[in-house]
Order: C-alpha cells, then structure tokens, then sequence
C-alpha cells in the first residue's frame, strides 16, 4: 500500500517499502509556468529532510527543490533533465526527480495527504 | 500609489492572464497557454502585445521644432524623412542612459514613444530642455503591437495599404471613421506593426485581430522574444551607468553628430576615439544552465571581468540566452568565459548578437 503525501514547499512523496519517489506537484508546476531546465541530486548523495536537492527553472526564474525527507539518493530520472518539458506534462506521474532510502520514516509524519494539500495550495496561492 | 490598468485588462482577464504590476501597471506576464507556446506563435504566426503602458509624447511644431530637438538627441533628424522612425537615446550630460526611445518625424512634429517606467522622469527632462512646460504625455491614446510572420496579412484586413509601409517608417490610416497612426516596428525580431489608437477603440480593434487568427501575447514571451533578438530591456542591459557605445549601440548614433553638440556628446565622442573598458555582448553557456540577470562573470583565471544584465531559456534557439557587460579584452567573438551559477562556475563563450536571425520586411514601398 502506497500512500501519496505532500510538502508545503510543493514537492509529492510516494513510499514502496523504504523507498521514496519524489517529485513537484501539478500546483507547483502550474505556478512556475513553462520548465526549461532541471538539475537533480547526485545519485549516491545524502539529502536532508527540507533542504535543497535540485533546481528547476521557467522561462521566468529559477527554484530550487526540496526534499521532504532525509536519505541516500539510490535513483535520478535523466529523462527530465534532456527535456525539462516533461515535468509540466506529467508532473506527479513519469516526471519524478529522485528516489531515495529512507532514513526515518517518521518523518513522513508531519506531511500532508492529498486532501490537505488541496486546501493548503488553494488558501496559498490566492 | 495606485496600480494602473490598460483599457485592455478586462479582455486580459478574459483570456486567462496572469497580471503582475510592471512599471506602476497591472500587465499580463502570460496567458493560460504559457509563455512558450505565446513566443512560438509569435514566431510562426502573428501576437499582439499590449504596450498601452508606455509613454506617447506628441510634439507639434516644423524646423524650429527639428532644430530643437536635435539638441537634445544624438540623432540627426533634419535628415529623417517624414514619417520615418529611429531608435535613439535621452542622454545623461556623462553619457549614461536616462531612457532608449523611437523618434519618428511626422509633417507637423514628432512623436515619441518612451518605456513605461521612464515615461515621467523622460518627461520633465524633455520639458526642461526644450524649454516647454506645456508638453504632456498623451493618455487619451492606447498603444498595440501586432509581430510575426503573420500581422501584416491580418492587419492589412482591418487597415488598408498599411501593409505598405517600410520598415521604420509610420503613416496615418483609417480604422473606423478614426485617423490612427502605424508605424512598422517592434520588439521582438520579427516583421510587424505598432498601433497608437484611441482608448475608445483599442478593444474593438484587438478583438478583430483575434477573430482574424491572432493571439494575446503577455510580457513574459515579449521578453524571450526580445533577448533572442538581441535587443536591450531598459532598466536592465542599459541604464543611467551605461552609455550608448558601452552597450554596442554606437549604430544609433549618427555619425556626423558625434562632433556636434547634445547632451552626453562629448563622452560618446570620447568613447568612440578612445575605446570603451566594459562592453555589451551576447553569451551563450556551453550546457544547459541558465544565467539570469545579475550572474557575475569570470575569465578562466577567476577574475571577474563583467555581468549578466538578461539571461533566459531562448525558445526558438533553444538553448539558454544571455546578455551582458564584460571587460573589453573579452569582448570578442568565441571568448570563453565563466558564469557563477548556484556557486558553480560554468563554461561559456562570447558570441554575436542576435541569437535568432530578424525577418523584418525590407521589400515593400514606402507610402
């Protein structure tokens, strides 16, 4: 069973066994408008929960991405790195950033479910 | 100070714009089609850009009128022809640029188009010098521009003959039972047209170029679009600490004023005879990093030698675009240079300007 949780800094968390995909959300790309550029971690690097692990930029200006977890990157999807318009297309399905170990899975704790997150972008971006 | 709106806004709104506030205006940055798809239509097609927030100075007067401004312009304009536009300069006394503008010379006057954040500040300097307190900045007016392989097939539907028209030159036409003036120019390396209307008609006239196939482009496209042609964004490539020849832009300078007498001249002159220590250039990154404005640069020793003041993903080059100021000992062709980028510095070179090759009309009859 596995569940889709959110960050406040818009990134999505899907978790198989003690591994986590990560991605940007829809909302995310919607408010970024046309991605022309992404930078992923290294594979083999540690990450921690809340700092930064990648970039992408629009035609308009440049974000990094956060991790909402801490980990080993064990996987990086390359696919968007060669072309950056995947991520507007498919953002929460065949655009996701990296996979990484888990370290503690406590830390999904304090992230929102679907439902949450919703309300959260909605209230945010008005 | 309360944020202005376009008589246009509401058609903006209409069309699902994203606003944000530029130069004290609430502009469309983009459309709900996005700002690539609104750049390529502008290149394959025709779009319309809502420049209504710039500054439309009409001056009336004859050769007293063209004596007086040539004082104040480092262009000649005596030797402009009626209804023929130029891009020029108003000049700081050390040379820096207070604004870059279009002159064009009417049968009775000028007129003037200024950029939005300068318009103001432009029109008490031009005021001050020309001794004239009555001018004013005409409001009661909306401007448009319409770029792109397609415009001039679709304006020339709602406007006859202004198809025309040469490139850099304006003309009065009709659009219904009113006189609007044309002139072929723009912003964007492309063929097109600027439209200075009504704030009657404006609507009316950009609603029929949408029935007849063209798209509303917002500040966002109208920005790659401007940096692929190597043209500068006031405020950012060229600024009050910035001269003319500093920016590669000497070609705006007519050459038999450089000896004359306008404000700023004698540093133009100097800079022309002596050479320039900073210089604008195009710069293309060798991978797939983008350098925005701001990116200090480098030489492969790590001294820094200049700034990016643009840098975009070019849509139609697609690669990533940049312009910027770099010691002159650097300024050639194919010099590799160093950009800082999140604390990395990444490989680039030095190329020509434009990234992408202008389809302005040349072939047509001047009326």
């Amino acid at each position: 069973m596995s569940e889709v949780k959110y960050s406040k800094e818009h990134e999505w968390i899907k978790v198989e066994g003690d591994i986590a995909t990560i991605g940007i959300t829809q909302h995310a790309t919607e408010m970024l408008g046309d991605i022309v550029f992404a930078e992923l971690p290294e594979k083999g690097s540690s990450v921690t929960k809340d700092g930064t692990a990648g970039v992408v930029e629009s035609t308009k200006a440049a974000s990094d991405v956060y991790t909402p977890v801490s980990g080993k990157i064990t996987d990086t999807n390359q696919s968007i790195v060669d072309d950056p318009s995947k991520i507007n297309e498919d953002p929460e399905g065949s655009a996701w950033f990296f996979k990484l170990k888990l370290e503690d899975k406590s830390e999904m704790n304090s992230l929102m479910n679907k439902e949450e997150y919703d309300k959260f972008a909605k209230e945010t971006s008005a | 100070m309360n944020v202005k709106k376009t008589q246009l806004y509401n058609l903006h709104k209409s069309k699902g714009a994203k606003f944000i506030e530029f130069a004290g205006y609430e502009m469309p940055i983009q459309y709900s089609k996005g700002i690539i798809v609104e750049h390529n239509l502008t290149r394959t097609k025709s779009g319309i850009f809502d420049v209504s927030h710039m500054g439309q100075l009409f001056l009336k007067g004859g050769d007293d009128l063209t004596e007086r401004l040539q004082n104040i312009f480092p262009t000649d304009l005596k030797k402009l022809n009626i209804n023929q536009s130029k891009y020029s300069f108003l000049l700081k006394e050390n040379g820096g640029i207070y604004d870059d503008l279009i002159l064009t010379r009417l049968k009775d006057g000028f007129i003037i188009i200024l950029n939005a954040a300068c318009k103001y500040n432009d029109l008490k300097i031009i005021k001050s010098r020309l001794k004239d307190n009555s001018l004013e900045l005409n409001e009661d007016v909306s401007l448009i521009a319409i770029q792109g392989p397609e415009a001039k097939d679709i304006l020339e539907k709602i406007i006859k003959n202004v198809s025309k028209l040469n490139f850099m030159y304006g003309n009065n036409f009709d659009f219904d039972n009113e006189k609007i003036f044309v002139t072929r120019s723009g912003y964007t390396g492309e063929d097109g047209f600027e439209i200075s209307i009504s704030n009657k008609k404006i609507n009316d006239l950009v609603n029929k170029l949408l029935d007849l196939g063209s798209n509303l482009i917002g500040l966002g496209a109208r920005d790659t679009l401007r940096l692929e042609a190597g043209l500068c964004l006031y405020g950012h490539d060229i600024n009050e600490n910035t001269s003319p020849i500093e920016a590669n832009l000497k070609w705006a300078i007519s050459k038999n004023r450089v000896n004359e007498s306008f404000p700023g001249a004698e540093k133009i002159k100097n800079q022309i005879n002596d050479g320039v220590k900073k210089l604008r250039v195009g710069i293309k990154p060798n991978s797939k990093v983008i350098a925005r404005e701001f990116t200090k640069i480098f030489d492969k020793s790590n001294n820094e030698i200049g700034t990016i003041t643009s840098g975009t993903f070019g849509p139609s080059v697609k690669a990533p675009i940049a312009m910027g100021y770099v010691s002159n000992e650097f300024s050639k062709n194919d010099t590799e240079i160093f950009l800082e980028v999140r604390g990395k510095k990444i490989s680039a070179y030095v190329c020509k300007l434009p990234f992408y090759k202008k389809n302005y009309v040349k072939e047509s009859i001047n009326v």
